[in-house]
């Protein structure tokens, strides 16, 4: 059992994903294309970031169109682990299998930097191993969550924000919050705890070589849900 | 002449026609017997380009001969290939400098965009997977005061927009930009520098040609489809800036990194077919030089049907489309019958990949438009037999002048208002709000992230080795001794590469001067090439490519000689990497150096301090020993490799007191030095002590336990001396002896060094 990563035209962290999940996490991932329309054989999807389709319309909203995206909708109906970070976040959120948006940075500008991240849930299986507070990298112009009064309310009270950005001893400060998202969201997650959408990038923080590897607690769900098959 | 005025005058090849392409009038008689008939508006156009500076390297070639490794290559078997810097376990890599600053002076977004593009085709047009983007950027002052207010503004415009369109393009195409580096000079006020450096990875077994070959071999046209813009992009680079910049805008292309990202990667896929014969990206000059290029290197022809290029426009002329700097675009020779295995990964990822014509045996490239031949032209002529200048080079008065400046009318700054002044300054200061804007961490090889090292260190998969790289120069330095400066600009950045435990092993050069008709700037130039290339010999970095822009001027003047270079240094095992500071343990630290002639001016000749401070740019800067830099660069390397080091950072801009306050902040901690014997000794003053600038001198860090033990290691040549150490102070403290020099506080040191640029740059 295998986990697919989907490429999109513009993906460009497709590979990392790729070499995250097989080479430092032992979960088997291969590659699917945007125009495929089968995820059978697989357990878990990772949506990965980039710049779909040149993001020239909204982030996410051309891939939110793709053939395979309607398999993921089906994918993530049964109950299966799909994961999207960064522009893979942006897709989850145009194909409505996670409610709200992400706008422009507050500040206007790209951000690539290591920030903190304060788990808020434990719901379902992405967060069940991760620490309290943990360290990811960003690299995004366009992560400013927002969402509605209503679906704020709901998320808060169904235990679906998945994290906040923080700082290092976990406390929720306006310089914390990196893009000014609403609430300081940084990653939420689906009814049923098997969608994980957030801009951090899990997949960047799998080996100490690159600083960090707290992005293992978070994919690490993919081993056991594998372990299951 | 403005480009829709040429082309009015289509009928005629009137003086104005080719004066205004650039070509001067014995040029073109040069073209007239060569082709032994009057050229059509589209072949006069073909010569204009690759007979332009930026294509012919009409001004530097005769001097780029300085260079070994290129004067080996021209005089052996050809330049293709010089290019790769072997690393071990069957991987090459091949980088190279590009710059792009006219464009970047008129539409700042799209120019330094391009620029990024333009480089990344250069490196994945041979097979190679681009890995890291380094940029060096030059604009003028965007402080207050630093030049009237119209200016200072309009270079804080150049400089945000720049930035964007590096990170808008880079982010976009997957190109982690890991290192770079800013500086700030009135004289780059109306013409900034933006050269952008690409670096890939290859099997060297699977490296690409450019030579066309096989007759009947079909010509594949590849990515974006042609339009107008960017016409004569390659004439405009070789040419001032002036008041009618605006009209240029034309000129500038437009990029499109998505579609870059698609070629990028339909590219390698297709090249792994072994479908294709030979490929070559078309940067500027676009259709013209790809395929004279490729012929004239396959020593074939090509006979190209310009009906079947895929256009933006249906109405665009034989002398538009074959001088269209349109981006996004490549050329390819496939095998005979394996077009479509091309054809079709190209069109998987959504991109155009259309036969456009053949190779034929005959050396000449033949254009044909609506069943018209509209050019036809020996490829050889174009591409070998561009006319090569040299100007007998002036030495200017300011460089004795330089040699005889004194110091005596120098005061003593107090330490800690120089300490603030040269933190502050925009050429010095942290430059964390710009390179924060980069994605420098995409394809998660990234080790040492930008501001963390003297170099950035790569980690790529397939391999345990590392690759630092750095790009670096000092153009003060440079104008007021181009000879030592070149030798200092090789020294400073294998030097940086070093102190992160890469060892140098290859070069690359991205050359800014001015008009190299005017003889000061010949001289400059010819100084500056022949100290490169002296130090790169005996620093074992060949230089394996380069870059020459000329005509760096504008209203407001000529830029300030700036030579840039790139290094590339090899550790043996990437996670061994050192950064310049250490957050964990003890650490003590020593200064590591070798013995200098300590110049004429107590090493604040050329300096920052002279210049930040007293507002002064003179003198000479200290020379370096560049046998002892190598020496100094092995030891670095091995101690990191044996684990001997935990941080390391040279002394250079700004002096030691400026090092060791880098260093305080990047361990996020105290540090307290005492400067007994040393090689400040014999140094009278002491700001000379504080903020002279060394070659050679390295400070690092070592385990306590290690201490005693660091002098041993040292080669015959070196030196050192025990400074100090890191502290759970919360201040940085110089003494000497008895004596306190300087004592800050940290906040005091992140405050002075991080607030400048965001203050100015910020709305």
């Amino acid at each position: 059992m295998k986990v697919a990563v989907i490429r999109f035209p513009g993906s460009n962290c497709d590979q990392d994903a790729f070499h995250s999940l097989n080479d430092d996490l032992g979960v088997s991932a291969e590659y699917v294309w945007h125009q495929d329309n089968s995820l059978s054989g697989y357990e878990g999807v990772f949506l990965p970031g980039g710049f779909s389709y040149g993001d020239y319309l909204r982030c996410g909203a051309m891939a939110a169109q793709s053939t395979i995206m309607q398999e993921v909708r089906r994918f993530a109906s049964e109950g299966k682990l799909v994961i999207g970070a960064c522009n893979g976040f942006q897709v989850l959120c145009e194909t409505h299998l996670l409610p709200g948006a992400l706008l422009l940075n507050e500040q206007q500008k790209f951000i690539c930097q290591d920030v903190y991240l304060r788990r808020e849930s434990s719901h379902g299986p992405f967060l069940a191993n991760v620490p309290d507070v943990i360290s990811l990298p960003i690299a995004h112009g366009e992560g400013r969550y927002i969402a509605d009064d209503e679906t704020l309310k709901r998320l808060n009270g169904e235990g679906l924000v998945a994290f906040r950005y923080c700082d290092g001893a976990g406390n929720l400060t306006s310089d914390s919050n990196i893009n000014g998202s609403v609430e300081s969201i940084a990653g939420i997650l689906s009814q049923n705890g098997n969608v994980l959408g957030l801009m951090p990038h899990p997949e960047r923080a799998t080996k100490a070589l690159l600083g960090g590897v707290d992005g293992r607690t978070i994919l690490g769900a993919f081993q056991l849900a594998l372990s299951k098959v | 002449m403005k480009p829709k005025a040429i082309l009015k005058r289509m009928d005629a090849i009137t003086p104005d026609v080719y004066l205004s392409m650039g070509l001067t009038e014995s040029e073109f008689q040069k073209i007239l017997t060569l082709m032994g008939r009057t050229p059509t508006l589209t072949e006069i156009g073909m010569f204009a380009v690759m007979w332009s500076e930026h294509c012919g390297y009409k001004y530097s070639r005769p001097i780029l001969r300085y260079f070994k490794k290129y004067r080996d290559a021209l005089d052996g078997e050809g330049l293709e290939n010089a290019g790769i810097i072997p690393i071990g376990d069957g991987l090459g890599i091949v980088m190279k400098v590009e710059s792009h600053n006219h464009p970047s002076a008129v539409e700042p977004y799209q120019g330094a965009a391009t620029g990024v593009g333009g480089i990344i085709r250069d490196i994945f047009t041979m097979g190679a997977r681009p890995i890291a983007g380094l940029n060096s950027l030059r604009f003028g002052p965007i402080h207050e005061g630093g030049a009237e207010s119209e200016v200072v503004l309009r270079n804080r415009y150049l400089c945000e927009h720049v930035v964007a369109g590096i990170g808008g393009y880079g982010n976009c195409v997957g190109v982690p930009t890991v290192a770079g580096e800013v500086a700030f000079h009135p004289r780059y006020s109306g013409n900034p520098l933006v050269n952008a450096m690409a670096v890939g990875i290859v099997k060297i077994d699977e490296v690409t040609t450019a030579g066309a070959a096989g007759e009947g071999n079909p010509v594949i046209y590849l990515g974006s489809a042609t339009g107008k813009d960017g016409i004569h992009g390659a004439t405009f680079a070789s040419d001032a800036l002036g008041a009618e910049n605006e009209d240029k805008r034309p000129n500038v292309q437009i990029g499109d990194p998505f579609a870059e990202k698609l070629l990028i990667e339909a590219t390698l896929e297709a090249l792994k077919t072994g479908a294709i014969q030979s490929i070559q990206d078309m940067g500027a000059a676009g259709l013209t030089c790809s395929t004279v290029e490729m012929s004239s290197k396959g020593e074939v022809g090509m006979d190209v049907n310009l009906d079947l290029v895929p256009m933006r426009e249906s109405d665009m002329s034989a002398y538009e489309l074959m001088l269209s700097e349109s981006q996004e675009r490549m050329l390819c020779v496939a095998f005979k019958g394996r077009e479509q295995e091309v054809i079709s990964v190209f069109e998987k990822w959504g991109l155009k990949a259309v036969v456009i014509g053949h190779v034929t045996p005959n050396g000449l490239v033949t254009v044909r438009r609506h069943g018209k031949i509209e050019a036809q032209v020996v490829a050889s002529q174009l591409a070998d037999e561009c006319p090569t200048y040299t100007v007998i080079p002036e030495e200017p008065g300011y460089y004795r002048a330089a040699e005889s400046f004194s110091l005596d009318d120098v005061p003593v700054t107090p330490a800690e208002e120089a300490l603030s002044k040269l933190m502050s300054a925009p050429s010095l200061a942290s430059k964390e709000w710009i390179f924060r804007q980069y994605d420098s961490q995409v394809q998660t090889q990234t080790s040492l992230p930008p501001g963390q090292g003297d170099a950035a260190v790569l980690a790529p998969r397939g391999t345990d080795k590392g690759l630092a790289l750095k790009i670096d120069g000092n153009s003060r330095w440079v104008y007021l001794n181009p000879y030592v400066g070149g030798q200092l600009a090789v020294a400073e950045a294998c030097r940086n590469v070093a102190c992160t435990g890469g060892l140098p092993v290859g070069a690359t050069d991205g050359l800014n001067f001015g008009n190299p008709t005017y003889p000061h700037v010949y001289w400059q130039f010819e100084r500056a090439v022949k100290g490169i290339a002296d130090a790169c010999e005996i620093m074992q970095t060949p230089v394996v490519s380069g870059n020459v822009s000329f005509y760096n001027e504008s209203d407001l003047g000529e830029v300030p000689p700036t030579p840039l270079i790139g290094i590339l240094g090899i550790l043996n095992h990437a996670s061994r990497r050192i950064g310049m500071g250490s957050t964990l343990g003890q650490v003590d630290l020593h200064l590591v150096w070798y013995e200098n002639d300590l110049g004429l001016h107590q090493g604040l000749g050329a300096s920052s301090y002279l210049a930040e401070v007293h507002g002064i740019e003179s003198g000479w800067p200290v020379a370096p020993n560049l046998p002892l830099e190598r020496v100094l660069c092995e030891w670095l390397a091995s101690q990191v490799d044996q684990q001997r080091l935990k941080l390391a950072h040279d002394v250079s801009e700004g002096g030691l007191a400026f090092c060791l306050a880098e260093i305080a902040l990047a361990s996020e901690r105290g540090l307290e030095v005492n400067l007994q014997n040393g090689p400040w000794d014999p140094l009278t003053r002491p700001d000379s002590v504080l903020f002279g600038e060394f070659p050679g001198w390295v400070v690092v860090g070592v385990d306590p336990d290690d201490t005693a033990a660091l002098s041993g290691t040292l080669p015959p040549g070196l030196r050192s001396n025990q400074l100090g150490r890191l502290t759970s102070q919360e201040w940085l403290l110089i003494r000497q002896n008895d004596q306190i020099l300087l004592q800050t506080g940290q906040e005091t040191l992140y405050h002075w060094h991080n607030s400048c640029i965001p203050q100015v740059l910020w709305h």
